[in-house]
């Protein structure tokens, strides 16, 4: 169990430099407004802010209360209709300064927010009352990571502009693990892959940007998707106005890997049952912690717990597939117990000398033991009543291609018991990317079914799904894959592959059947797959998938390039972009070359990190991630969810 | 919501919060000089002011160590006013009387890279057309979304609305990003003429559907989602969409109907289980079972009647049986629940049929607590043997169980069971009478 790695892997820089640079700046920013102030923080930032300072070390900088920046109104982010902007102006500062009374105090507020436009009318309608109310102070904001004009129009537009002052910190990588770095930007998925708003991707960029500063440049780069190779080209572009930054330094991290997210959708939306991304999938890991609730705790509190390398017992398991993770606690205990009782036979010296040496460890360790044990009951129990072996079956038969028919009334079963409608909407979205986009006929009994049983407005969803290309309906040019097919067989691989260009031009095609054919996604396994000695990163779901995302990232680093992949770039309508690009004289060490920073744009799974992890232990790499956000199937689709719950 | 100043302490300073949270080394005075060095080696890249005569400034573009002054920095759209010279841009720190313009000199390139820089840049020289339009193509080939918005808002300003579009309709990433700019900023009449000038129906007429989630009032939400139903949808959306307005209308008859019939006490059914939630605004499915629940015996004139809602909007055969049991098990009105799967054939003999199949019936049977001898009877029914048998091993419907082995010869299986049904129970007599018959030739 908890596979070690190879002697020979690379150590891991050390990131832990980022969070003491975040924090710095963040005290730097709050000298500039000097004396005493209030902080208003918006609520997505508190957890990232709390990974790297305190509450002592904002008062030691003359902050003196703290507030959440409140944003009601239970809307859509996006959505900001006339109707809207007059209730919060009607609405929001006579219950802001009810609930304020430190607002009669002359001190400076300090606003800790994300760029966005509700943020910026929230502290309009601040300011404005203190205007209102003849009040003076001093106010400023502080973007993170950056700010966007579009913030500043409205500050404007409002009347506030002059009255603030603005900052930007620029903390947009947060070390969640030795191995995992995370911008901390959900919204990145919908604001690109739905909206076509390129505006994080500066961020990323400027983020690739001070880890080549902080850690070497990268000497080989490679890349999938639009967005992977817009921010790879901006960030060359920074690199090259800030010229001499980098030069000279020898690389840490041999290869840097740009990823679209939806390169690959089918991975994020299956269901995961390696321990970490099922304890995410079950209890929702935020930031690196989880909230285990008084079912898993077994007491009547709940108990936020960090969750990564530092906790012994968890690094044990978080990449183990859920059905070995049992046995192993158990085991576990029992270990456990018998090192408690060997202070049985002891004499007065030996008890003093195990009291202090071992036994707080030992508690340690017995109270993480009892914690995830708790969490595995309470993911057993939960995934037992909603028939959990079942679904599974269903996701694999639907990433193998067969029963399609039984798959589609599983989902339709689904959909008019009302199981959750995440749920459905997942089940539908997998169904259609794995077969190109549903039948016509399916798609329509399947929608309205939907929106009979979760409410009309999802019609709205519908819409983003589809403009996303998670779930499509067949167009009737696609009854002419058959024919595609025979000619292809007719002509060159050349010619076929314009011929397929000139349909998929048409719609966007998954094409996810004959890629994972391509790459051997579903591997065959004769007899059982034995998941306690995985043989490959299917192992991740449970033997009958090898994720995409990983299997490319695999091979390329194989070639050292997309020599030979041509074909599977193009049927992930890649071809324009995807890139390679090598530093000519190579000052890399071979440690560093078996350093490799994977780039995920849109998120990635715990399934693709564990799969990865599991790479580089079977090829001496160690593998770091950089992600925009963590993500799992029900994140995604909430993202296109039009109905907040 | 907002908390309170205990709360918030609570919040921050709970100790098992802190147990994980903080990394309080003992040695954060030299990291902290460390990360200070950091700091100040990345100022050099954060901060490239190209003018090396000028003060130093801060990130922000504010002179270090000079108190904030309210309007002292700049940006984009106050660069744009008409008054360039009411405040100087930080940056650029002259005294007054030598300040010029110098963002006349900077070709689009030199302008986007600043802006990319989130540095103060007037836009005012980009006056002809084919000026405007370069810097929109210099953003958007350098990708940065905030700068291609920047430069959007102002064309949006300095363009009129149909030169505006014509343009971009055919450079499509701007236009997407103008698109999403609208929305955040709730510019709605804007973009639906920009729908409209591009002829793109169906996301106009989503568009204008959208908003209907910000009315609360069901009264003219309904009002506003009849102005919907003749907008240019799909065939298929146009017909949710008319379902939609009738479902709401529906609701707000049978909510005001039953709130009063509620509030007067009169109704068993009310009185028995108040209502926990009102109707409105919910899917047509969990209306249906409302209906179900309160209203199953109406007849079907009545709009609040199960079959009424059936008939208006097509619900199939195998939804409405499935809700309607889950709404009369819920009841324990095990008698509705036979006659939903009761037929009788055209020679007048009854026989049990479900849409569903039966093995679902029975879950959702259990599922509602339904005694022994209820699920029993739809156990039954089940035609697989195995399924049979699984399902009343789960809900230990022992006769079932017993009465199949019997059925299949099993003796093994049947001896087997023996031992969970309790000592000295009807079930553990039933099972030795049987092993003990000699009508009975076992398999095995």
């Amino acid at each position: 169990m908890a596979f070690p790695h190879r002697p020979d892997a690379p150590e891991l820089p050390d990131f832990s430099m980022l969070k003491r640079l975040a924090r710095d700046q963040l005290i730097y920013l709050l000298e500039q407004l000097p004396g005493k102030k209030d902080l208003f923080i918006e609520a997505d930032l508190m957890s990232p802010l709390d990974r790297i300072a305190n509450v002592s070390i904002l008062k030691q900088h003359e902050v003196d209360k703290l507030y959440k920046v409140e944003n009601k109104p239970a809307l859509s982010s996006s959505e900001h209709s006339m109707q809207v902007q007059s209730l919060c102006l009607s609405f929001l500062p006579s219950v802001l300064l009810q609930r304020i009374p430190v607002l009669v105090r002359a001190f400076g507020l300090c606003f800790l927010v994300r760029p966005r436009i509700r943020n910026m009318r929230y502290i309009a309608n601040l300011v404005n009352a203190d205007k209102v109310a003849g009040r003076t102070r001093k106010y400023k904001v502080i973007f993170s990571p950056q700010k966007f004009y579009a913030c500043e129009m409205v500050l404007e537009e409002e009347g506030i502009y002059g009255d603030v002052s603005c900052d930007e910190w620029a903390f947009s990588l947060l070390p969640l693990d030795v191995d995992l770095l995370s911008m901390e930007l959900p919204e990145f998925f919908r604001d690109y892959f739905l909206e076509g708003d390129q505006r994080w991707i500066n961020t990323v960029a400027q983020a690739l940007h001070l880890l080549s500063t902080l850690y070497g440049p990268f000497p080989n780069c490679y890349g999938i998707g639009r967005c992977a190779k817009m921010s790879y080209e901006l960030w060359r572009q920074l690199e090259e106005e800030e010229d001499g930054e980098t030069k000279g330094r020898r690389p840490e991290i041999g290869h840097i890997f740009l990823l679209d997210r939806d390169v690959d959708f089918v991975t994020a939306l299956c269901s995961q049952v390696v321990y970490e991304g099922l304890v995410d999938d079950t209890f929702r890991i935020k930031c690196g912690s989880v909230d285990f609730g008084p079912e898993v705790t077994s007491s009547d509190k709940s108990l936020k717990v960090l969750l990564n390398a530092e906790d012994k017992v968890f690094s044990e398991i978080r990449n183990e597939h859920f059905s070995n993770v049992f046995g192993f606690l158990s085991q576990k205990a029992r270990n456990l117990q018998a090192q408690y009782d060997r202070r049985r036979g002891m004499d007065i010296k030996q008890m003093k000398n195990f009291v202090s040496r071992e036994l707080k460890g030992l508690k340690q360790e017995h109270r993480l033991l009892s914690l995830h044990i708790g969490a595995c009951e309470s993911i057993m129990k939960k995934k037992t009543k909603q028939d959990f072996q079942e679904l599974i079956k269903t996701e694999h038969a639907l990433l193998e291609g067969f029963n399609i028919r039984e798959g589609t009334s599983y989902i339709e079963e689904h959909i008019d018991r009302q199981v959750s409608p995440i749920e459905s909407l997942r089940l539908m979205c997998l169904l259609s990317i794995t077969e190109n986009g549903l039948i016509p006929k399916d798609y329509r009994s399947l929608k309205t079914q939907y929106l009979q049983s979760y409410g009309p407005e999802h019609l709205l969803t519908f819409s983003n799904l589809r403009r996303a290309g998670l779930l499509t309906e067949q167009a009737p040019g696609d009854t002419l894959t058959a024919v595609e097919s025979k000619v292809s067989k007719l002509v060159t691989d050349k010619a076929a592959g314009k011929i397929t260009d000139a349909f998929s031009s048409l719609a966007k095609r998954s094409n996810f059947r004959a890629i994972s054919k391509k790459l051997n996604l579903i591997p065959r396994v004769d007899g059982e797959y034995d998941l306690k000695v995985p043989r490959d990163m299917a192992y991740v779901f449970s033997g009958a998938y090898v994720p995409l995302s990983c299997r490319i990232v695999e091979l390329v680093l194989e070639r050292r390039s997309w020599q030979g992949l041509d074909e599977v770039v193009r049927l992930l309508n890649c071809s324009e972009c995807a890139f390679t690009d090598m530093a000519k004289e190579d000052k890399a060490s071979s440690e560093s070359l078996r350093l490799i920073l994977v780039v995920f744009l849109g998120g990635c799974t715990f399934s693709e990190i564990s799969a990865l992890r599991f790479l580089g232990r079977e090829k001496g790499y160690r593998f770091i991630f950089l992600t925009t956000a963590v993500t799992n199937s029900a994140r995604l689709m909430e993202a296109m969810s039009e109905v907040k719950a | 919501m907002s908390r309170t100043k205990g709360d918030e302490e609570e919040y921050w300073n709970s100790s098992k919060f802190k147990a994980f949270t903080f990394d309080d080394e003992d040695d954060e005075l030299s990291q902290l000089k460390e990360s200070k060095r950091a700091v100040n080696s990345l100022r050099d890249f954060v901060d490239d002011d190209d003018d090396d005569d000028l003060e130093r400034v801060s990130w922000s573009g504010e002179p270090v160590g000079s108190r904030t002054r309210p309007g002292s920095f700049q940006s984009l759209s106050d660069a744009l006013s008409d008054t360039p010279a009411k405040s100087y841009a930080p940056e650029l720190g002259r005294p007054k009387g030598e300040y010029r313009d110098y963002s006349n000199d900077w070709s689009p390139s030199d302008t986007v890279r600043r802006l990319r820089k989130g540095k103060v840049c007037s836009l005012e020289r980009f006056r002809s057309l084919q000026d405007k339009l370069q810097l929109l193509e210099e953003a958007v080939s350098v990708h940065d979304g905030n700068v291609i918005t920047a430069v959007l808002i102002f064309l949006k300003r300095t363009l009129s609305k149909e030169i505006l579009f014509r343009e971009l309709e055919v450079r499509q990433v701007a236009l997407r990003h103008l698109i999403h700019y609208l929305k955040e900023i709730g510019d709605q009449k804007l973009l639906l003429d920009l729908f409209r000038f591009l002829d793109r129906t169906e996301e106009l007429a989503l568009s204008h559907y959208r908003e209907h989630l910000n009315i609360q009032d069901p009264e003219k939400r309904k009002e506003f989602l009849k102005t919907c139903i003749g907008l240019p949808f799909s065939a298929e959306d146009s017909a949710h969409i008319q379902d939609h307005y009738t479902l709401l209308e529906r609701q707000i008859i049978i909510e005001a109907n039953d709130r009063h019939l509620e509030s007067a006490g009169q109704t068993e059914i009310f009185r028995k289980h108040p209502r926990k939630a009102s109707i409105l605004n919910m899917p047509l499915v969990t209306t249906l079972f409302y209906s179900c629940f309160y209203h199953y015996t109406e007849a079907e004139g009545t709009f609040s009647s199960p079959i009424n809602l059936k008939k208006t909007f097509k619900i199939p055969d195998k939804q409405y049986v499935l809700t309607a049991l889950a709404a009369r098990a819920k009841l324990r009105a095990w008698h509705d629940v036979d006659a939903l799967f009761t037929t009788k054939n055209w020679l007048g003999y009854t026989k049990k049929r479900a849409p569903i199949g039966f093995h679902r019936v029975v879950e959702i049977l259990h599922k509602n607590n339904a005694p022994v001898q209820i699920l029993q009877e739809y156990i039954n029914l089940v035609e697989d043997v195995d399924t049979k048998l699984n399902l009343a091993t789960r809900f230990k419907c022992h006769d079932v169980v017993i009465d199949t082995y019997r059925d299949l010869k099993d003796r093994q299986q049947l001896v087997a069971y023996k031992s969970k049904v309790d000592k000295g129970s009807a079930e553990e007599d039933k099972i030795d009478a049987i092993l003990s018959s000699s009508q009975i030739r076992w398999k095995n």
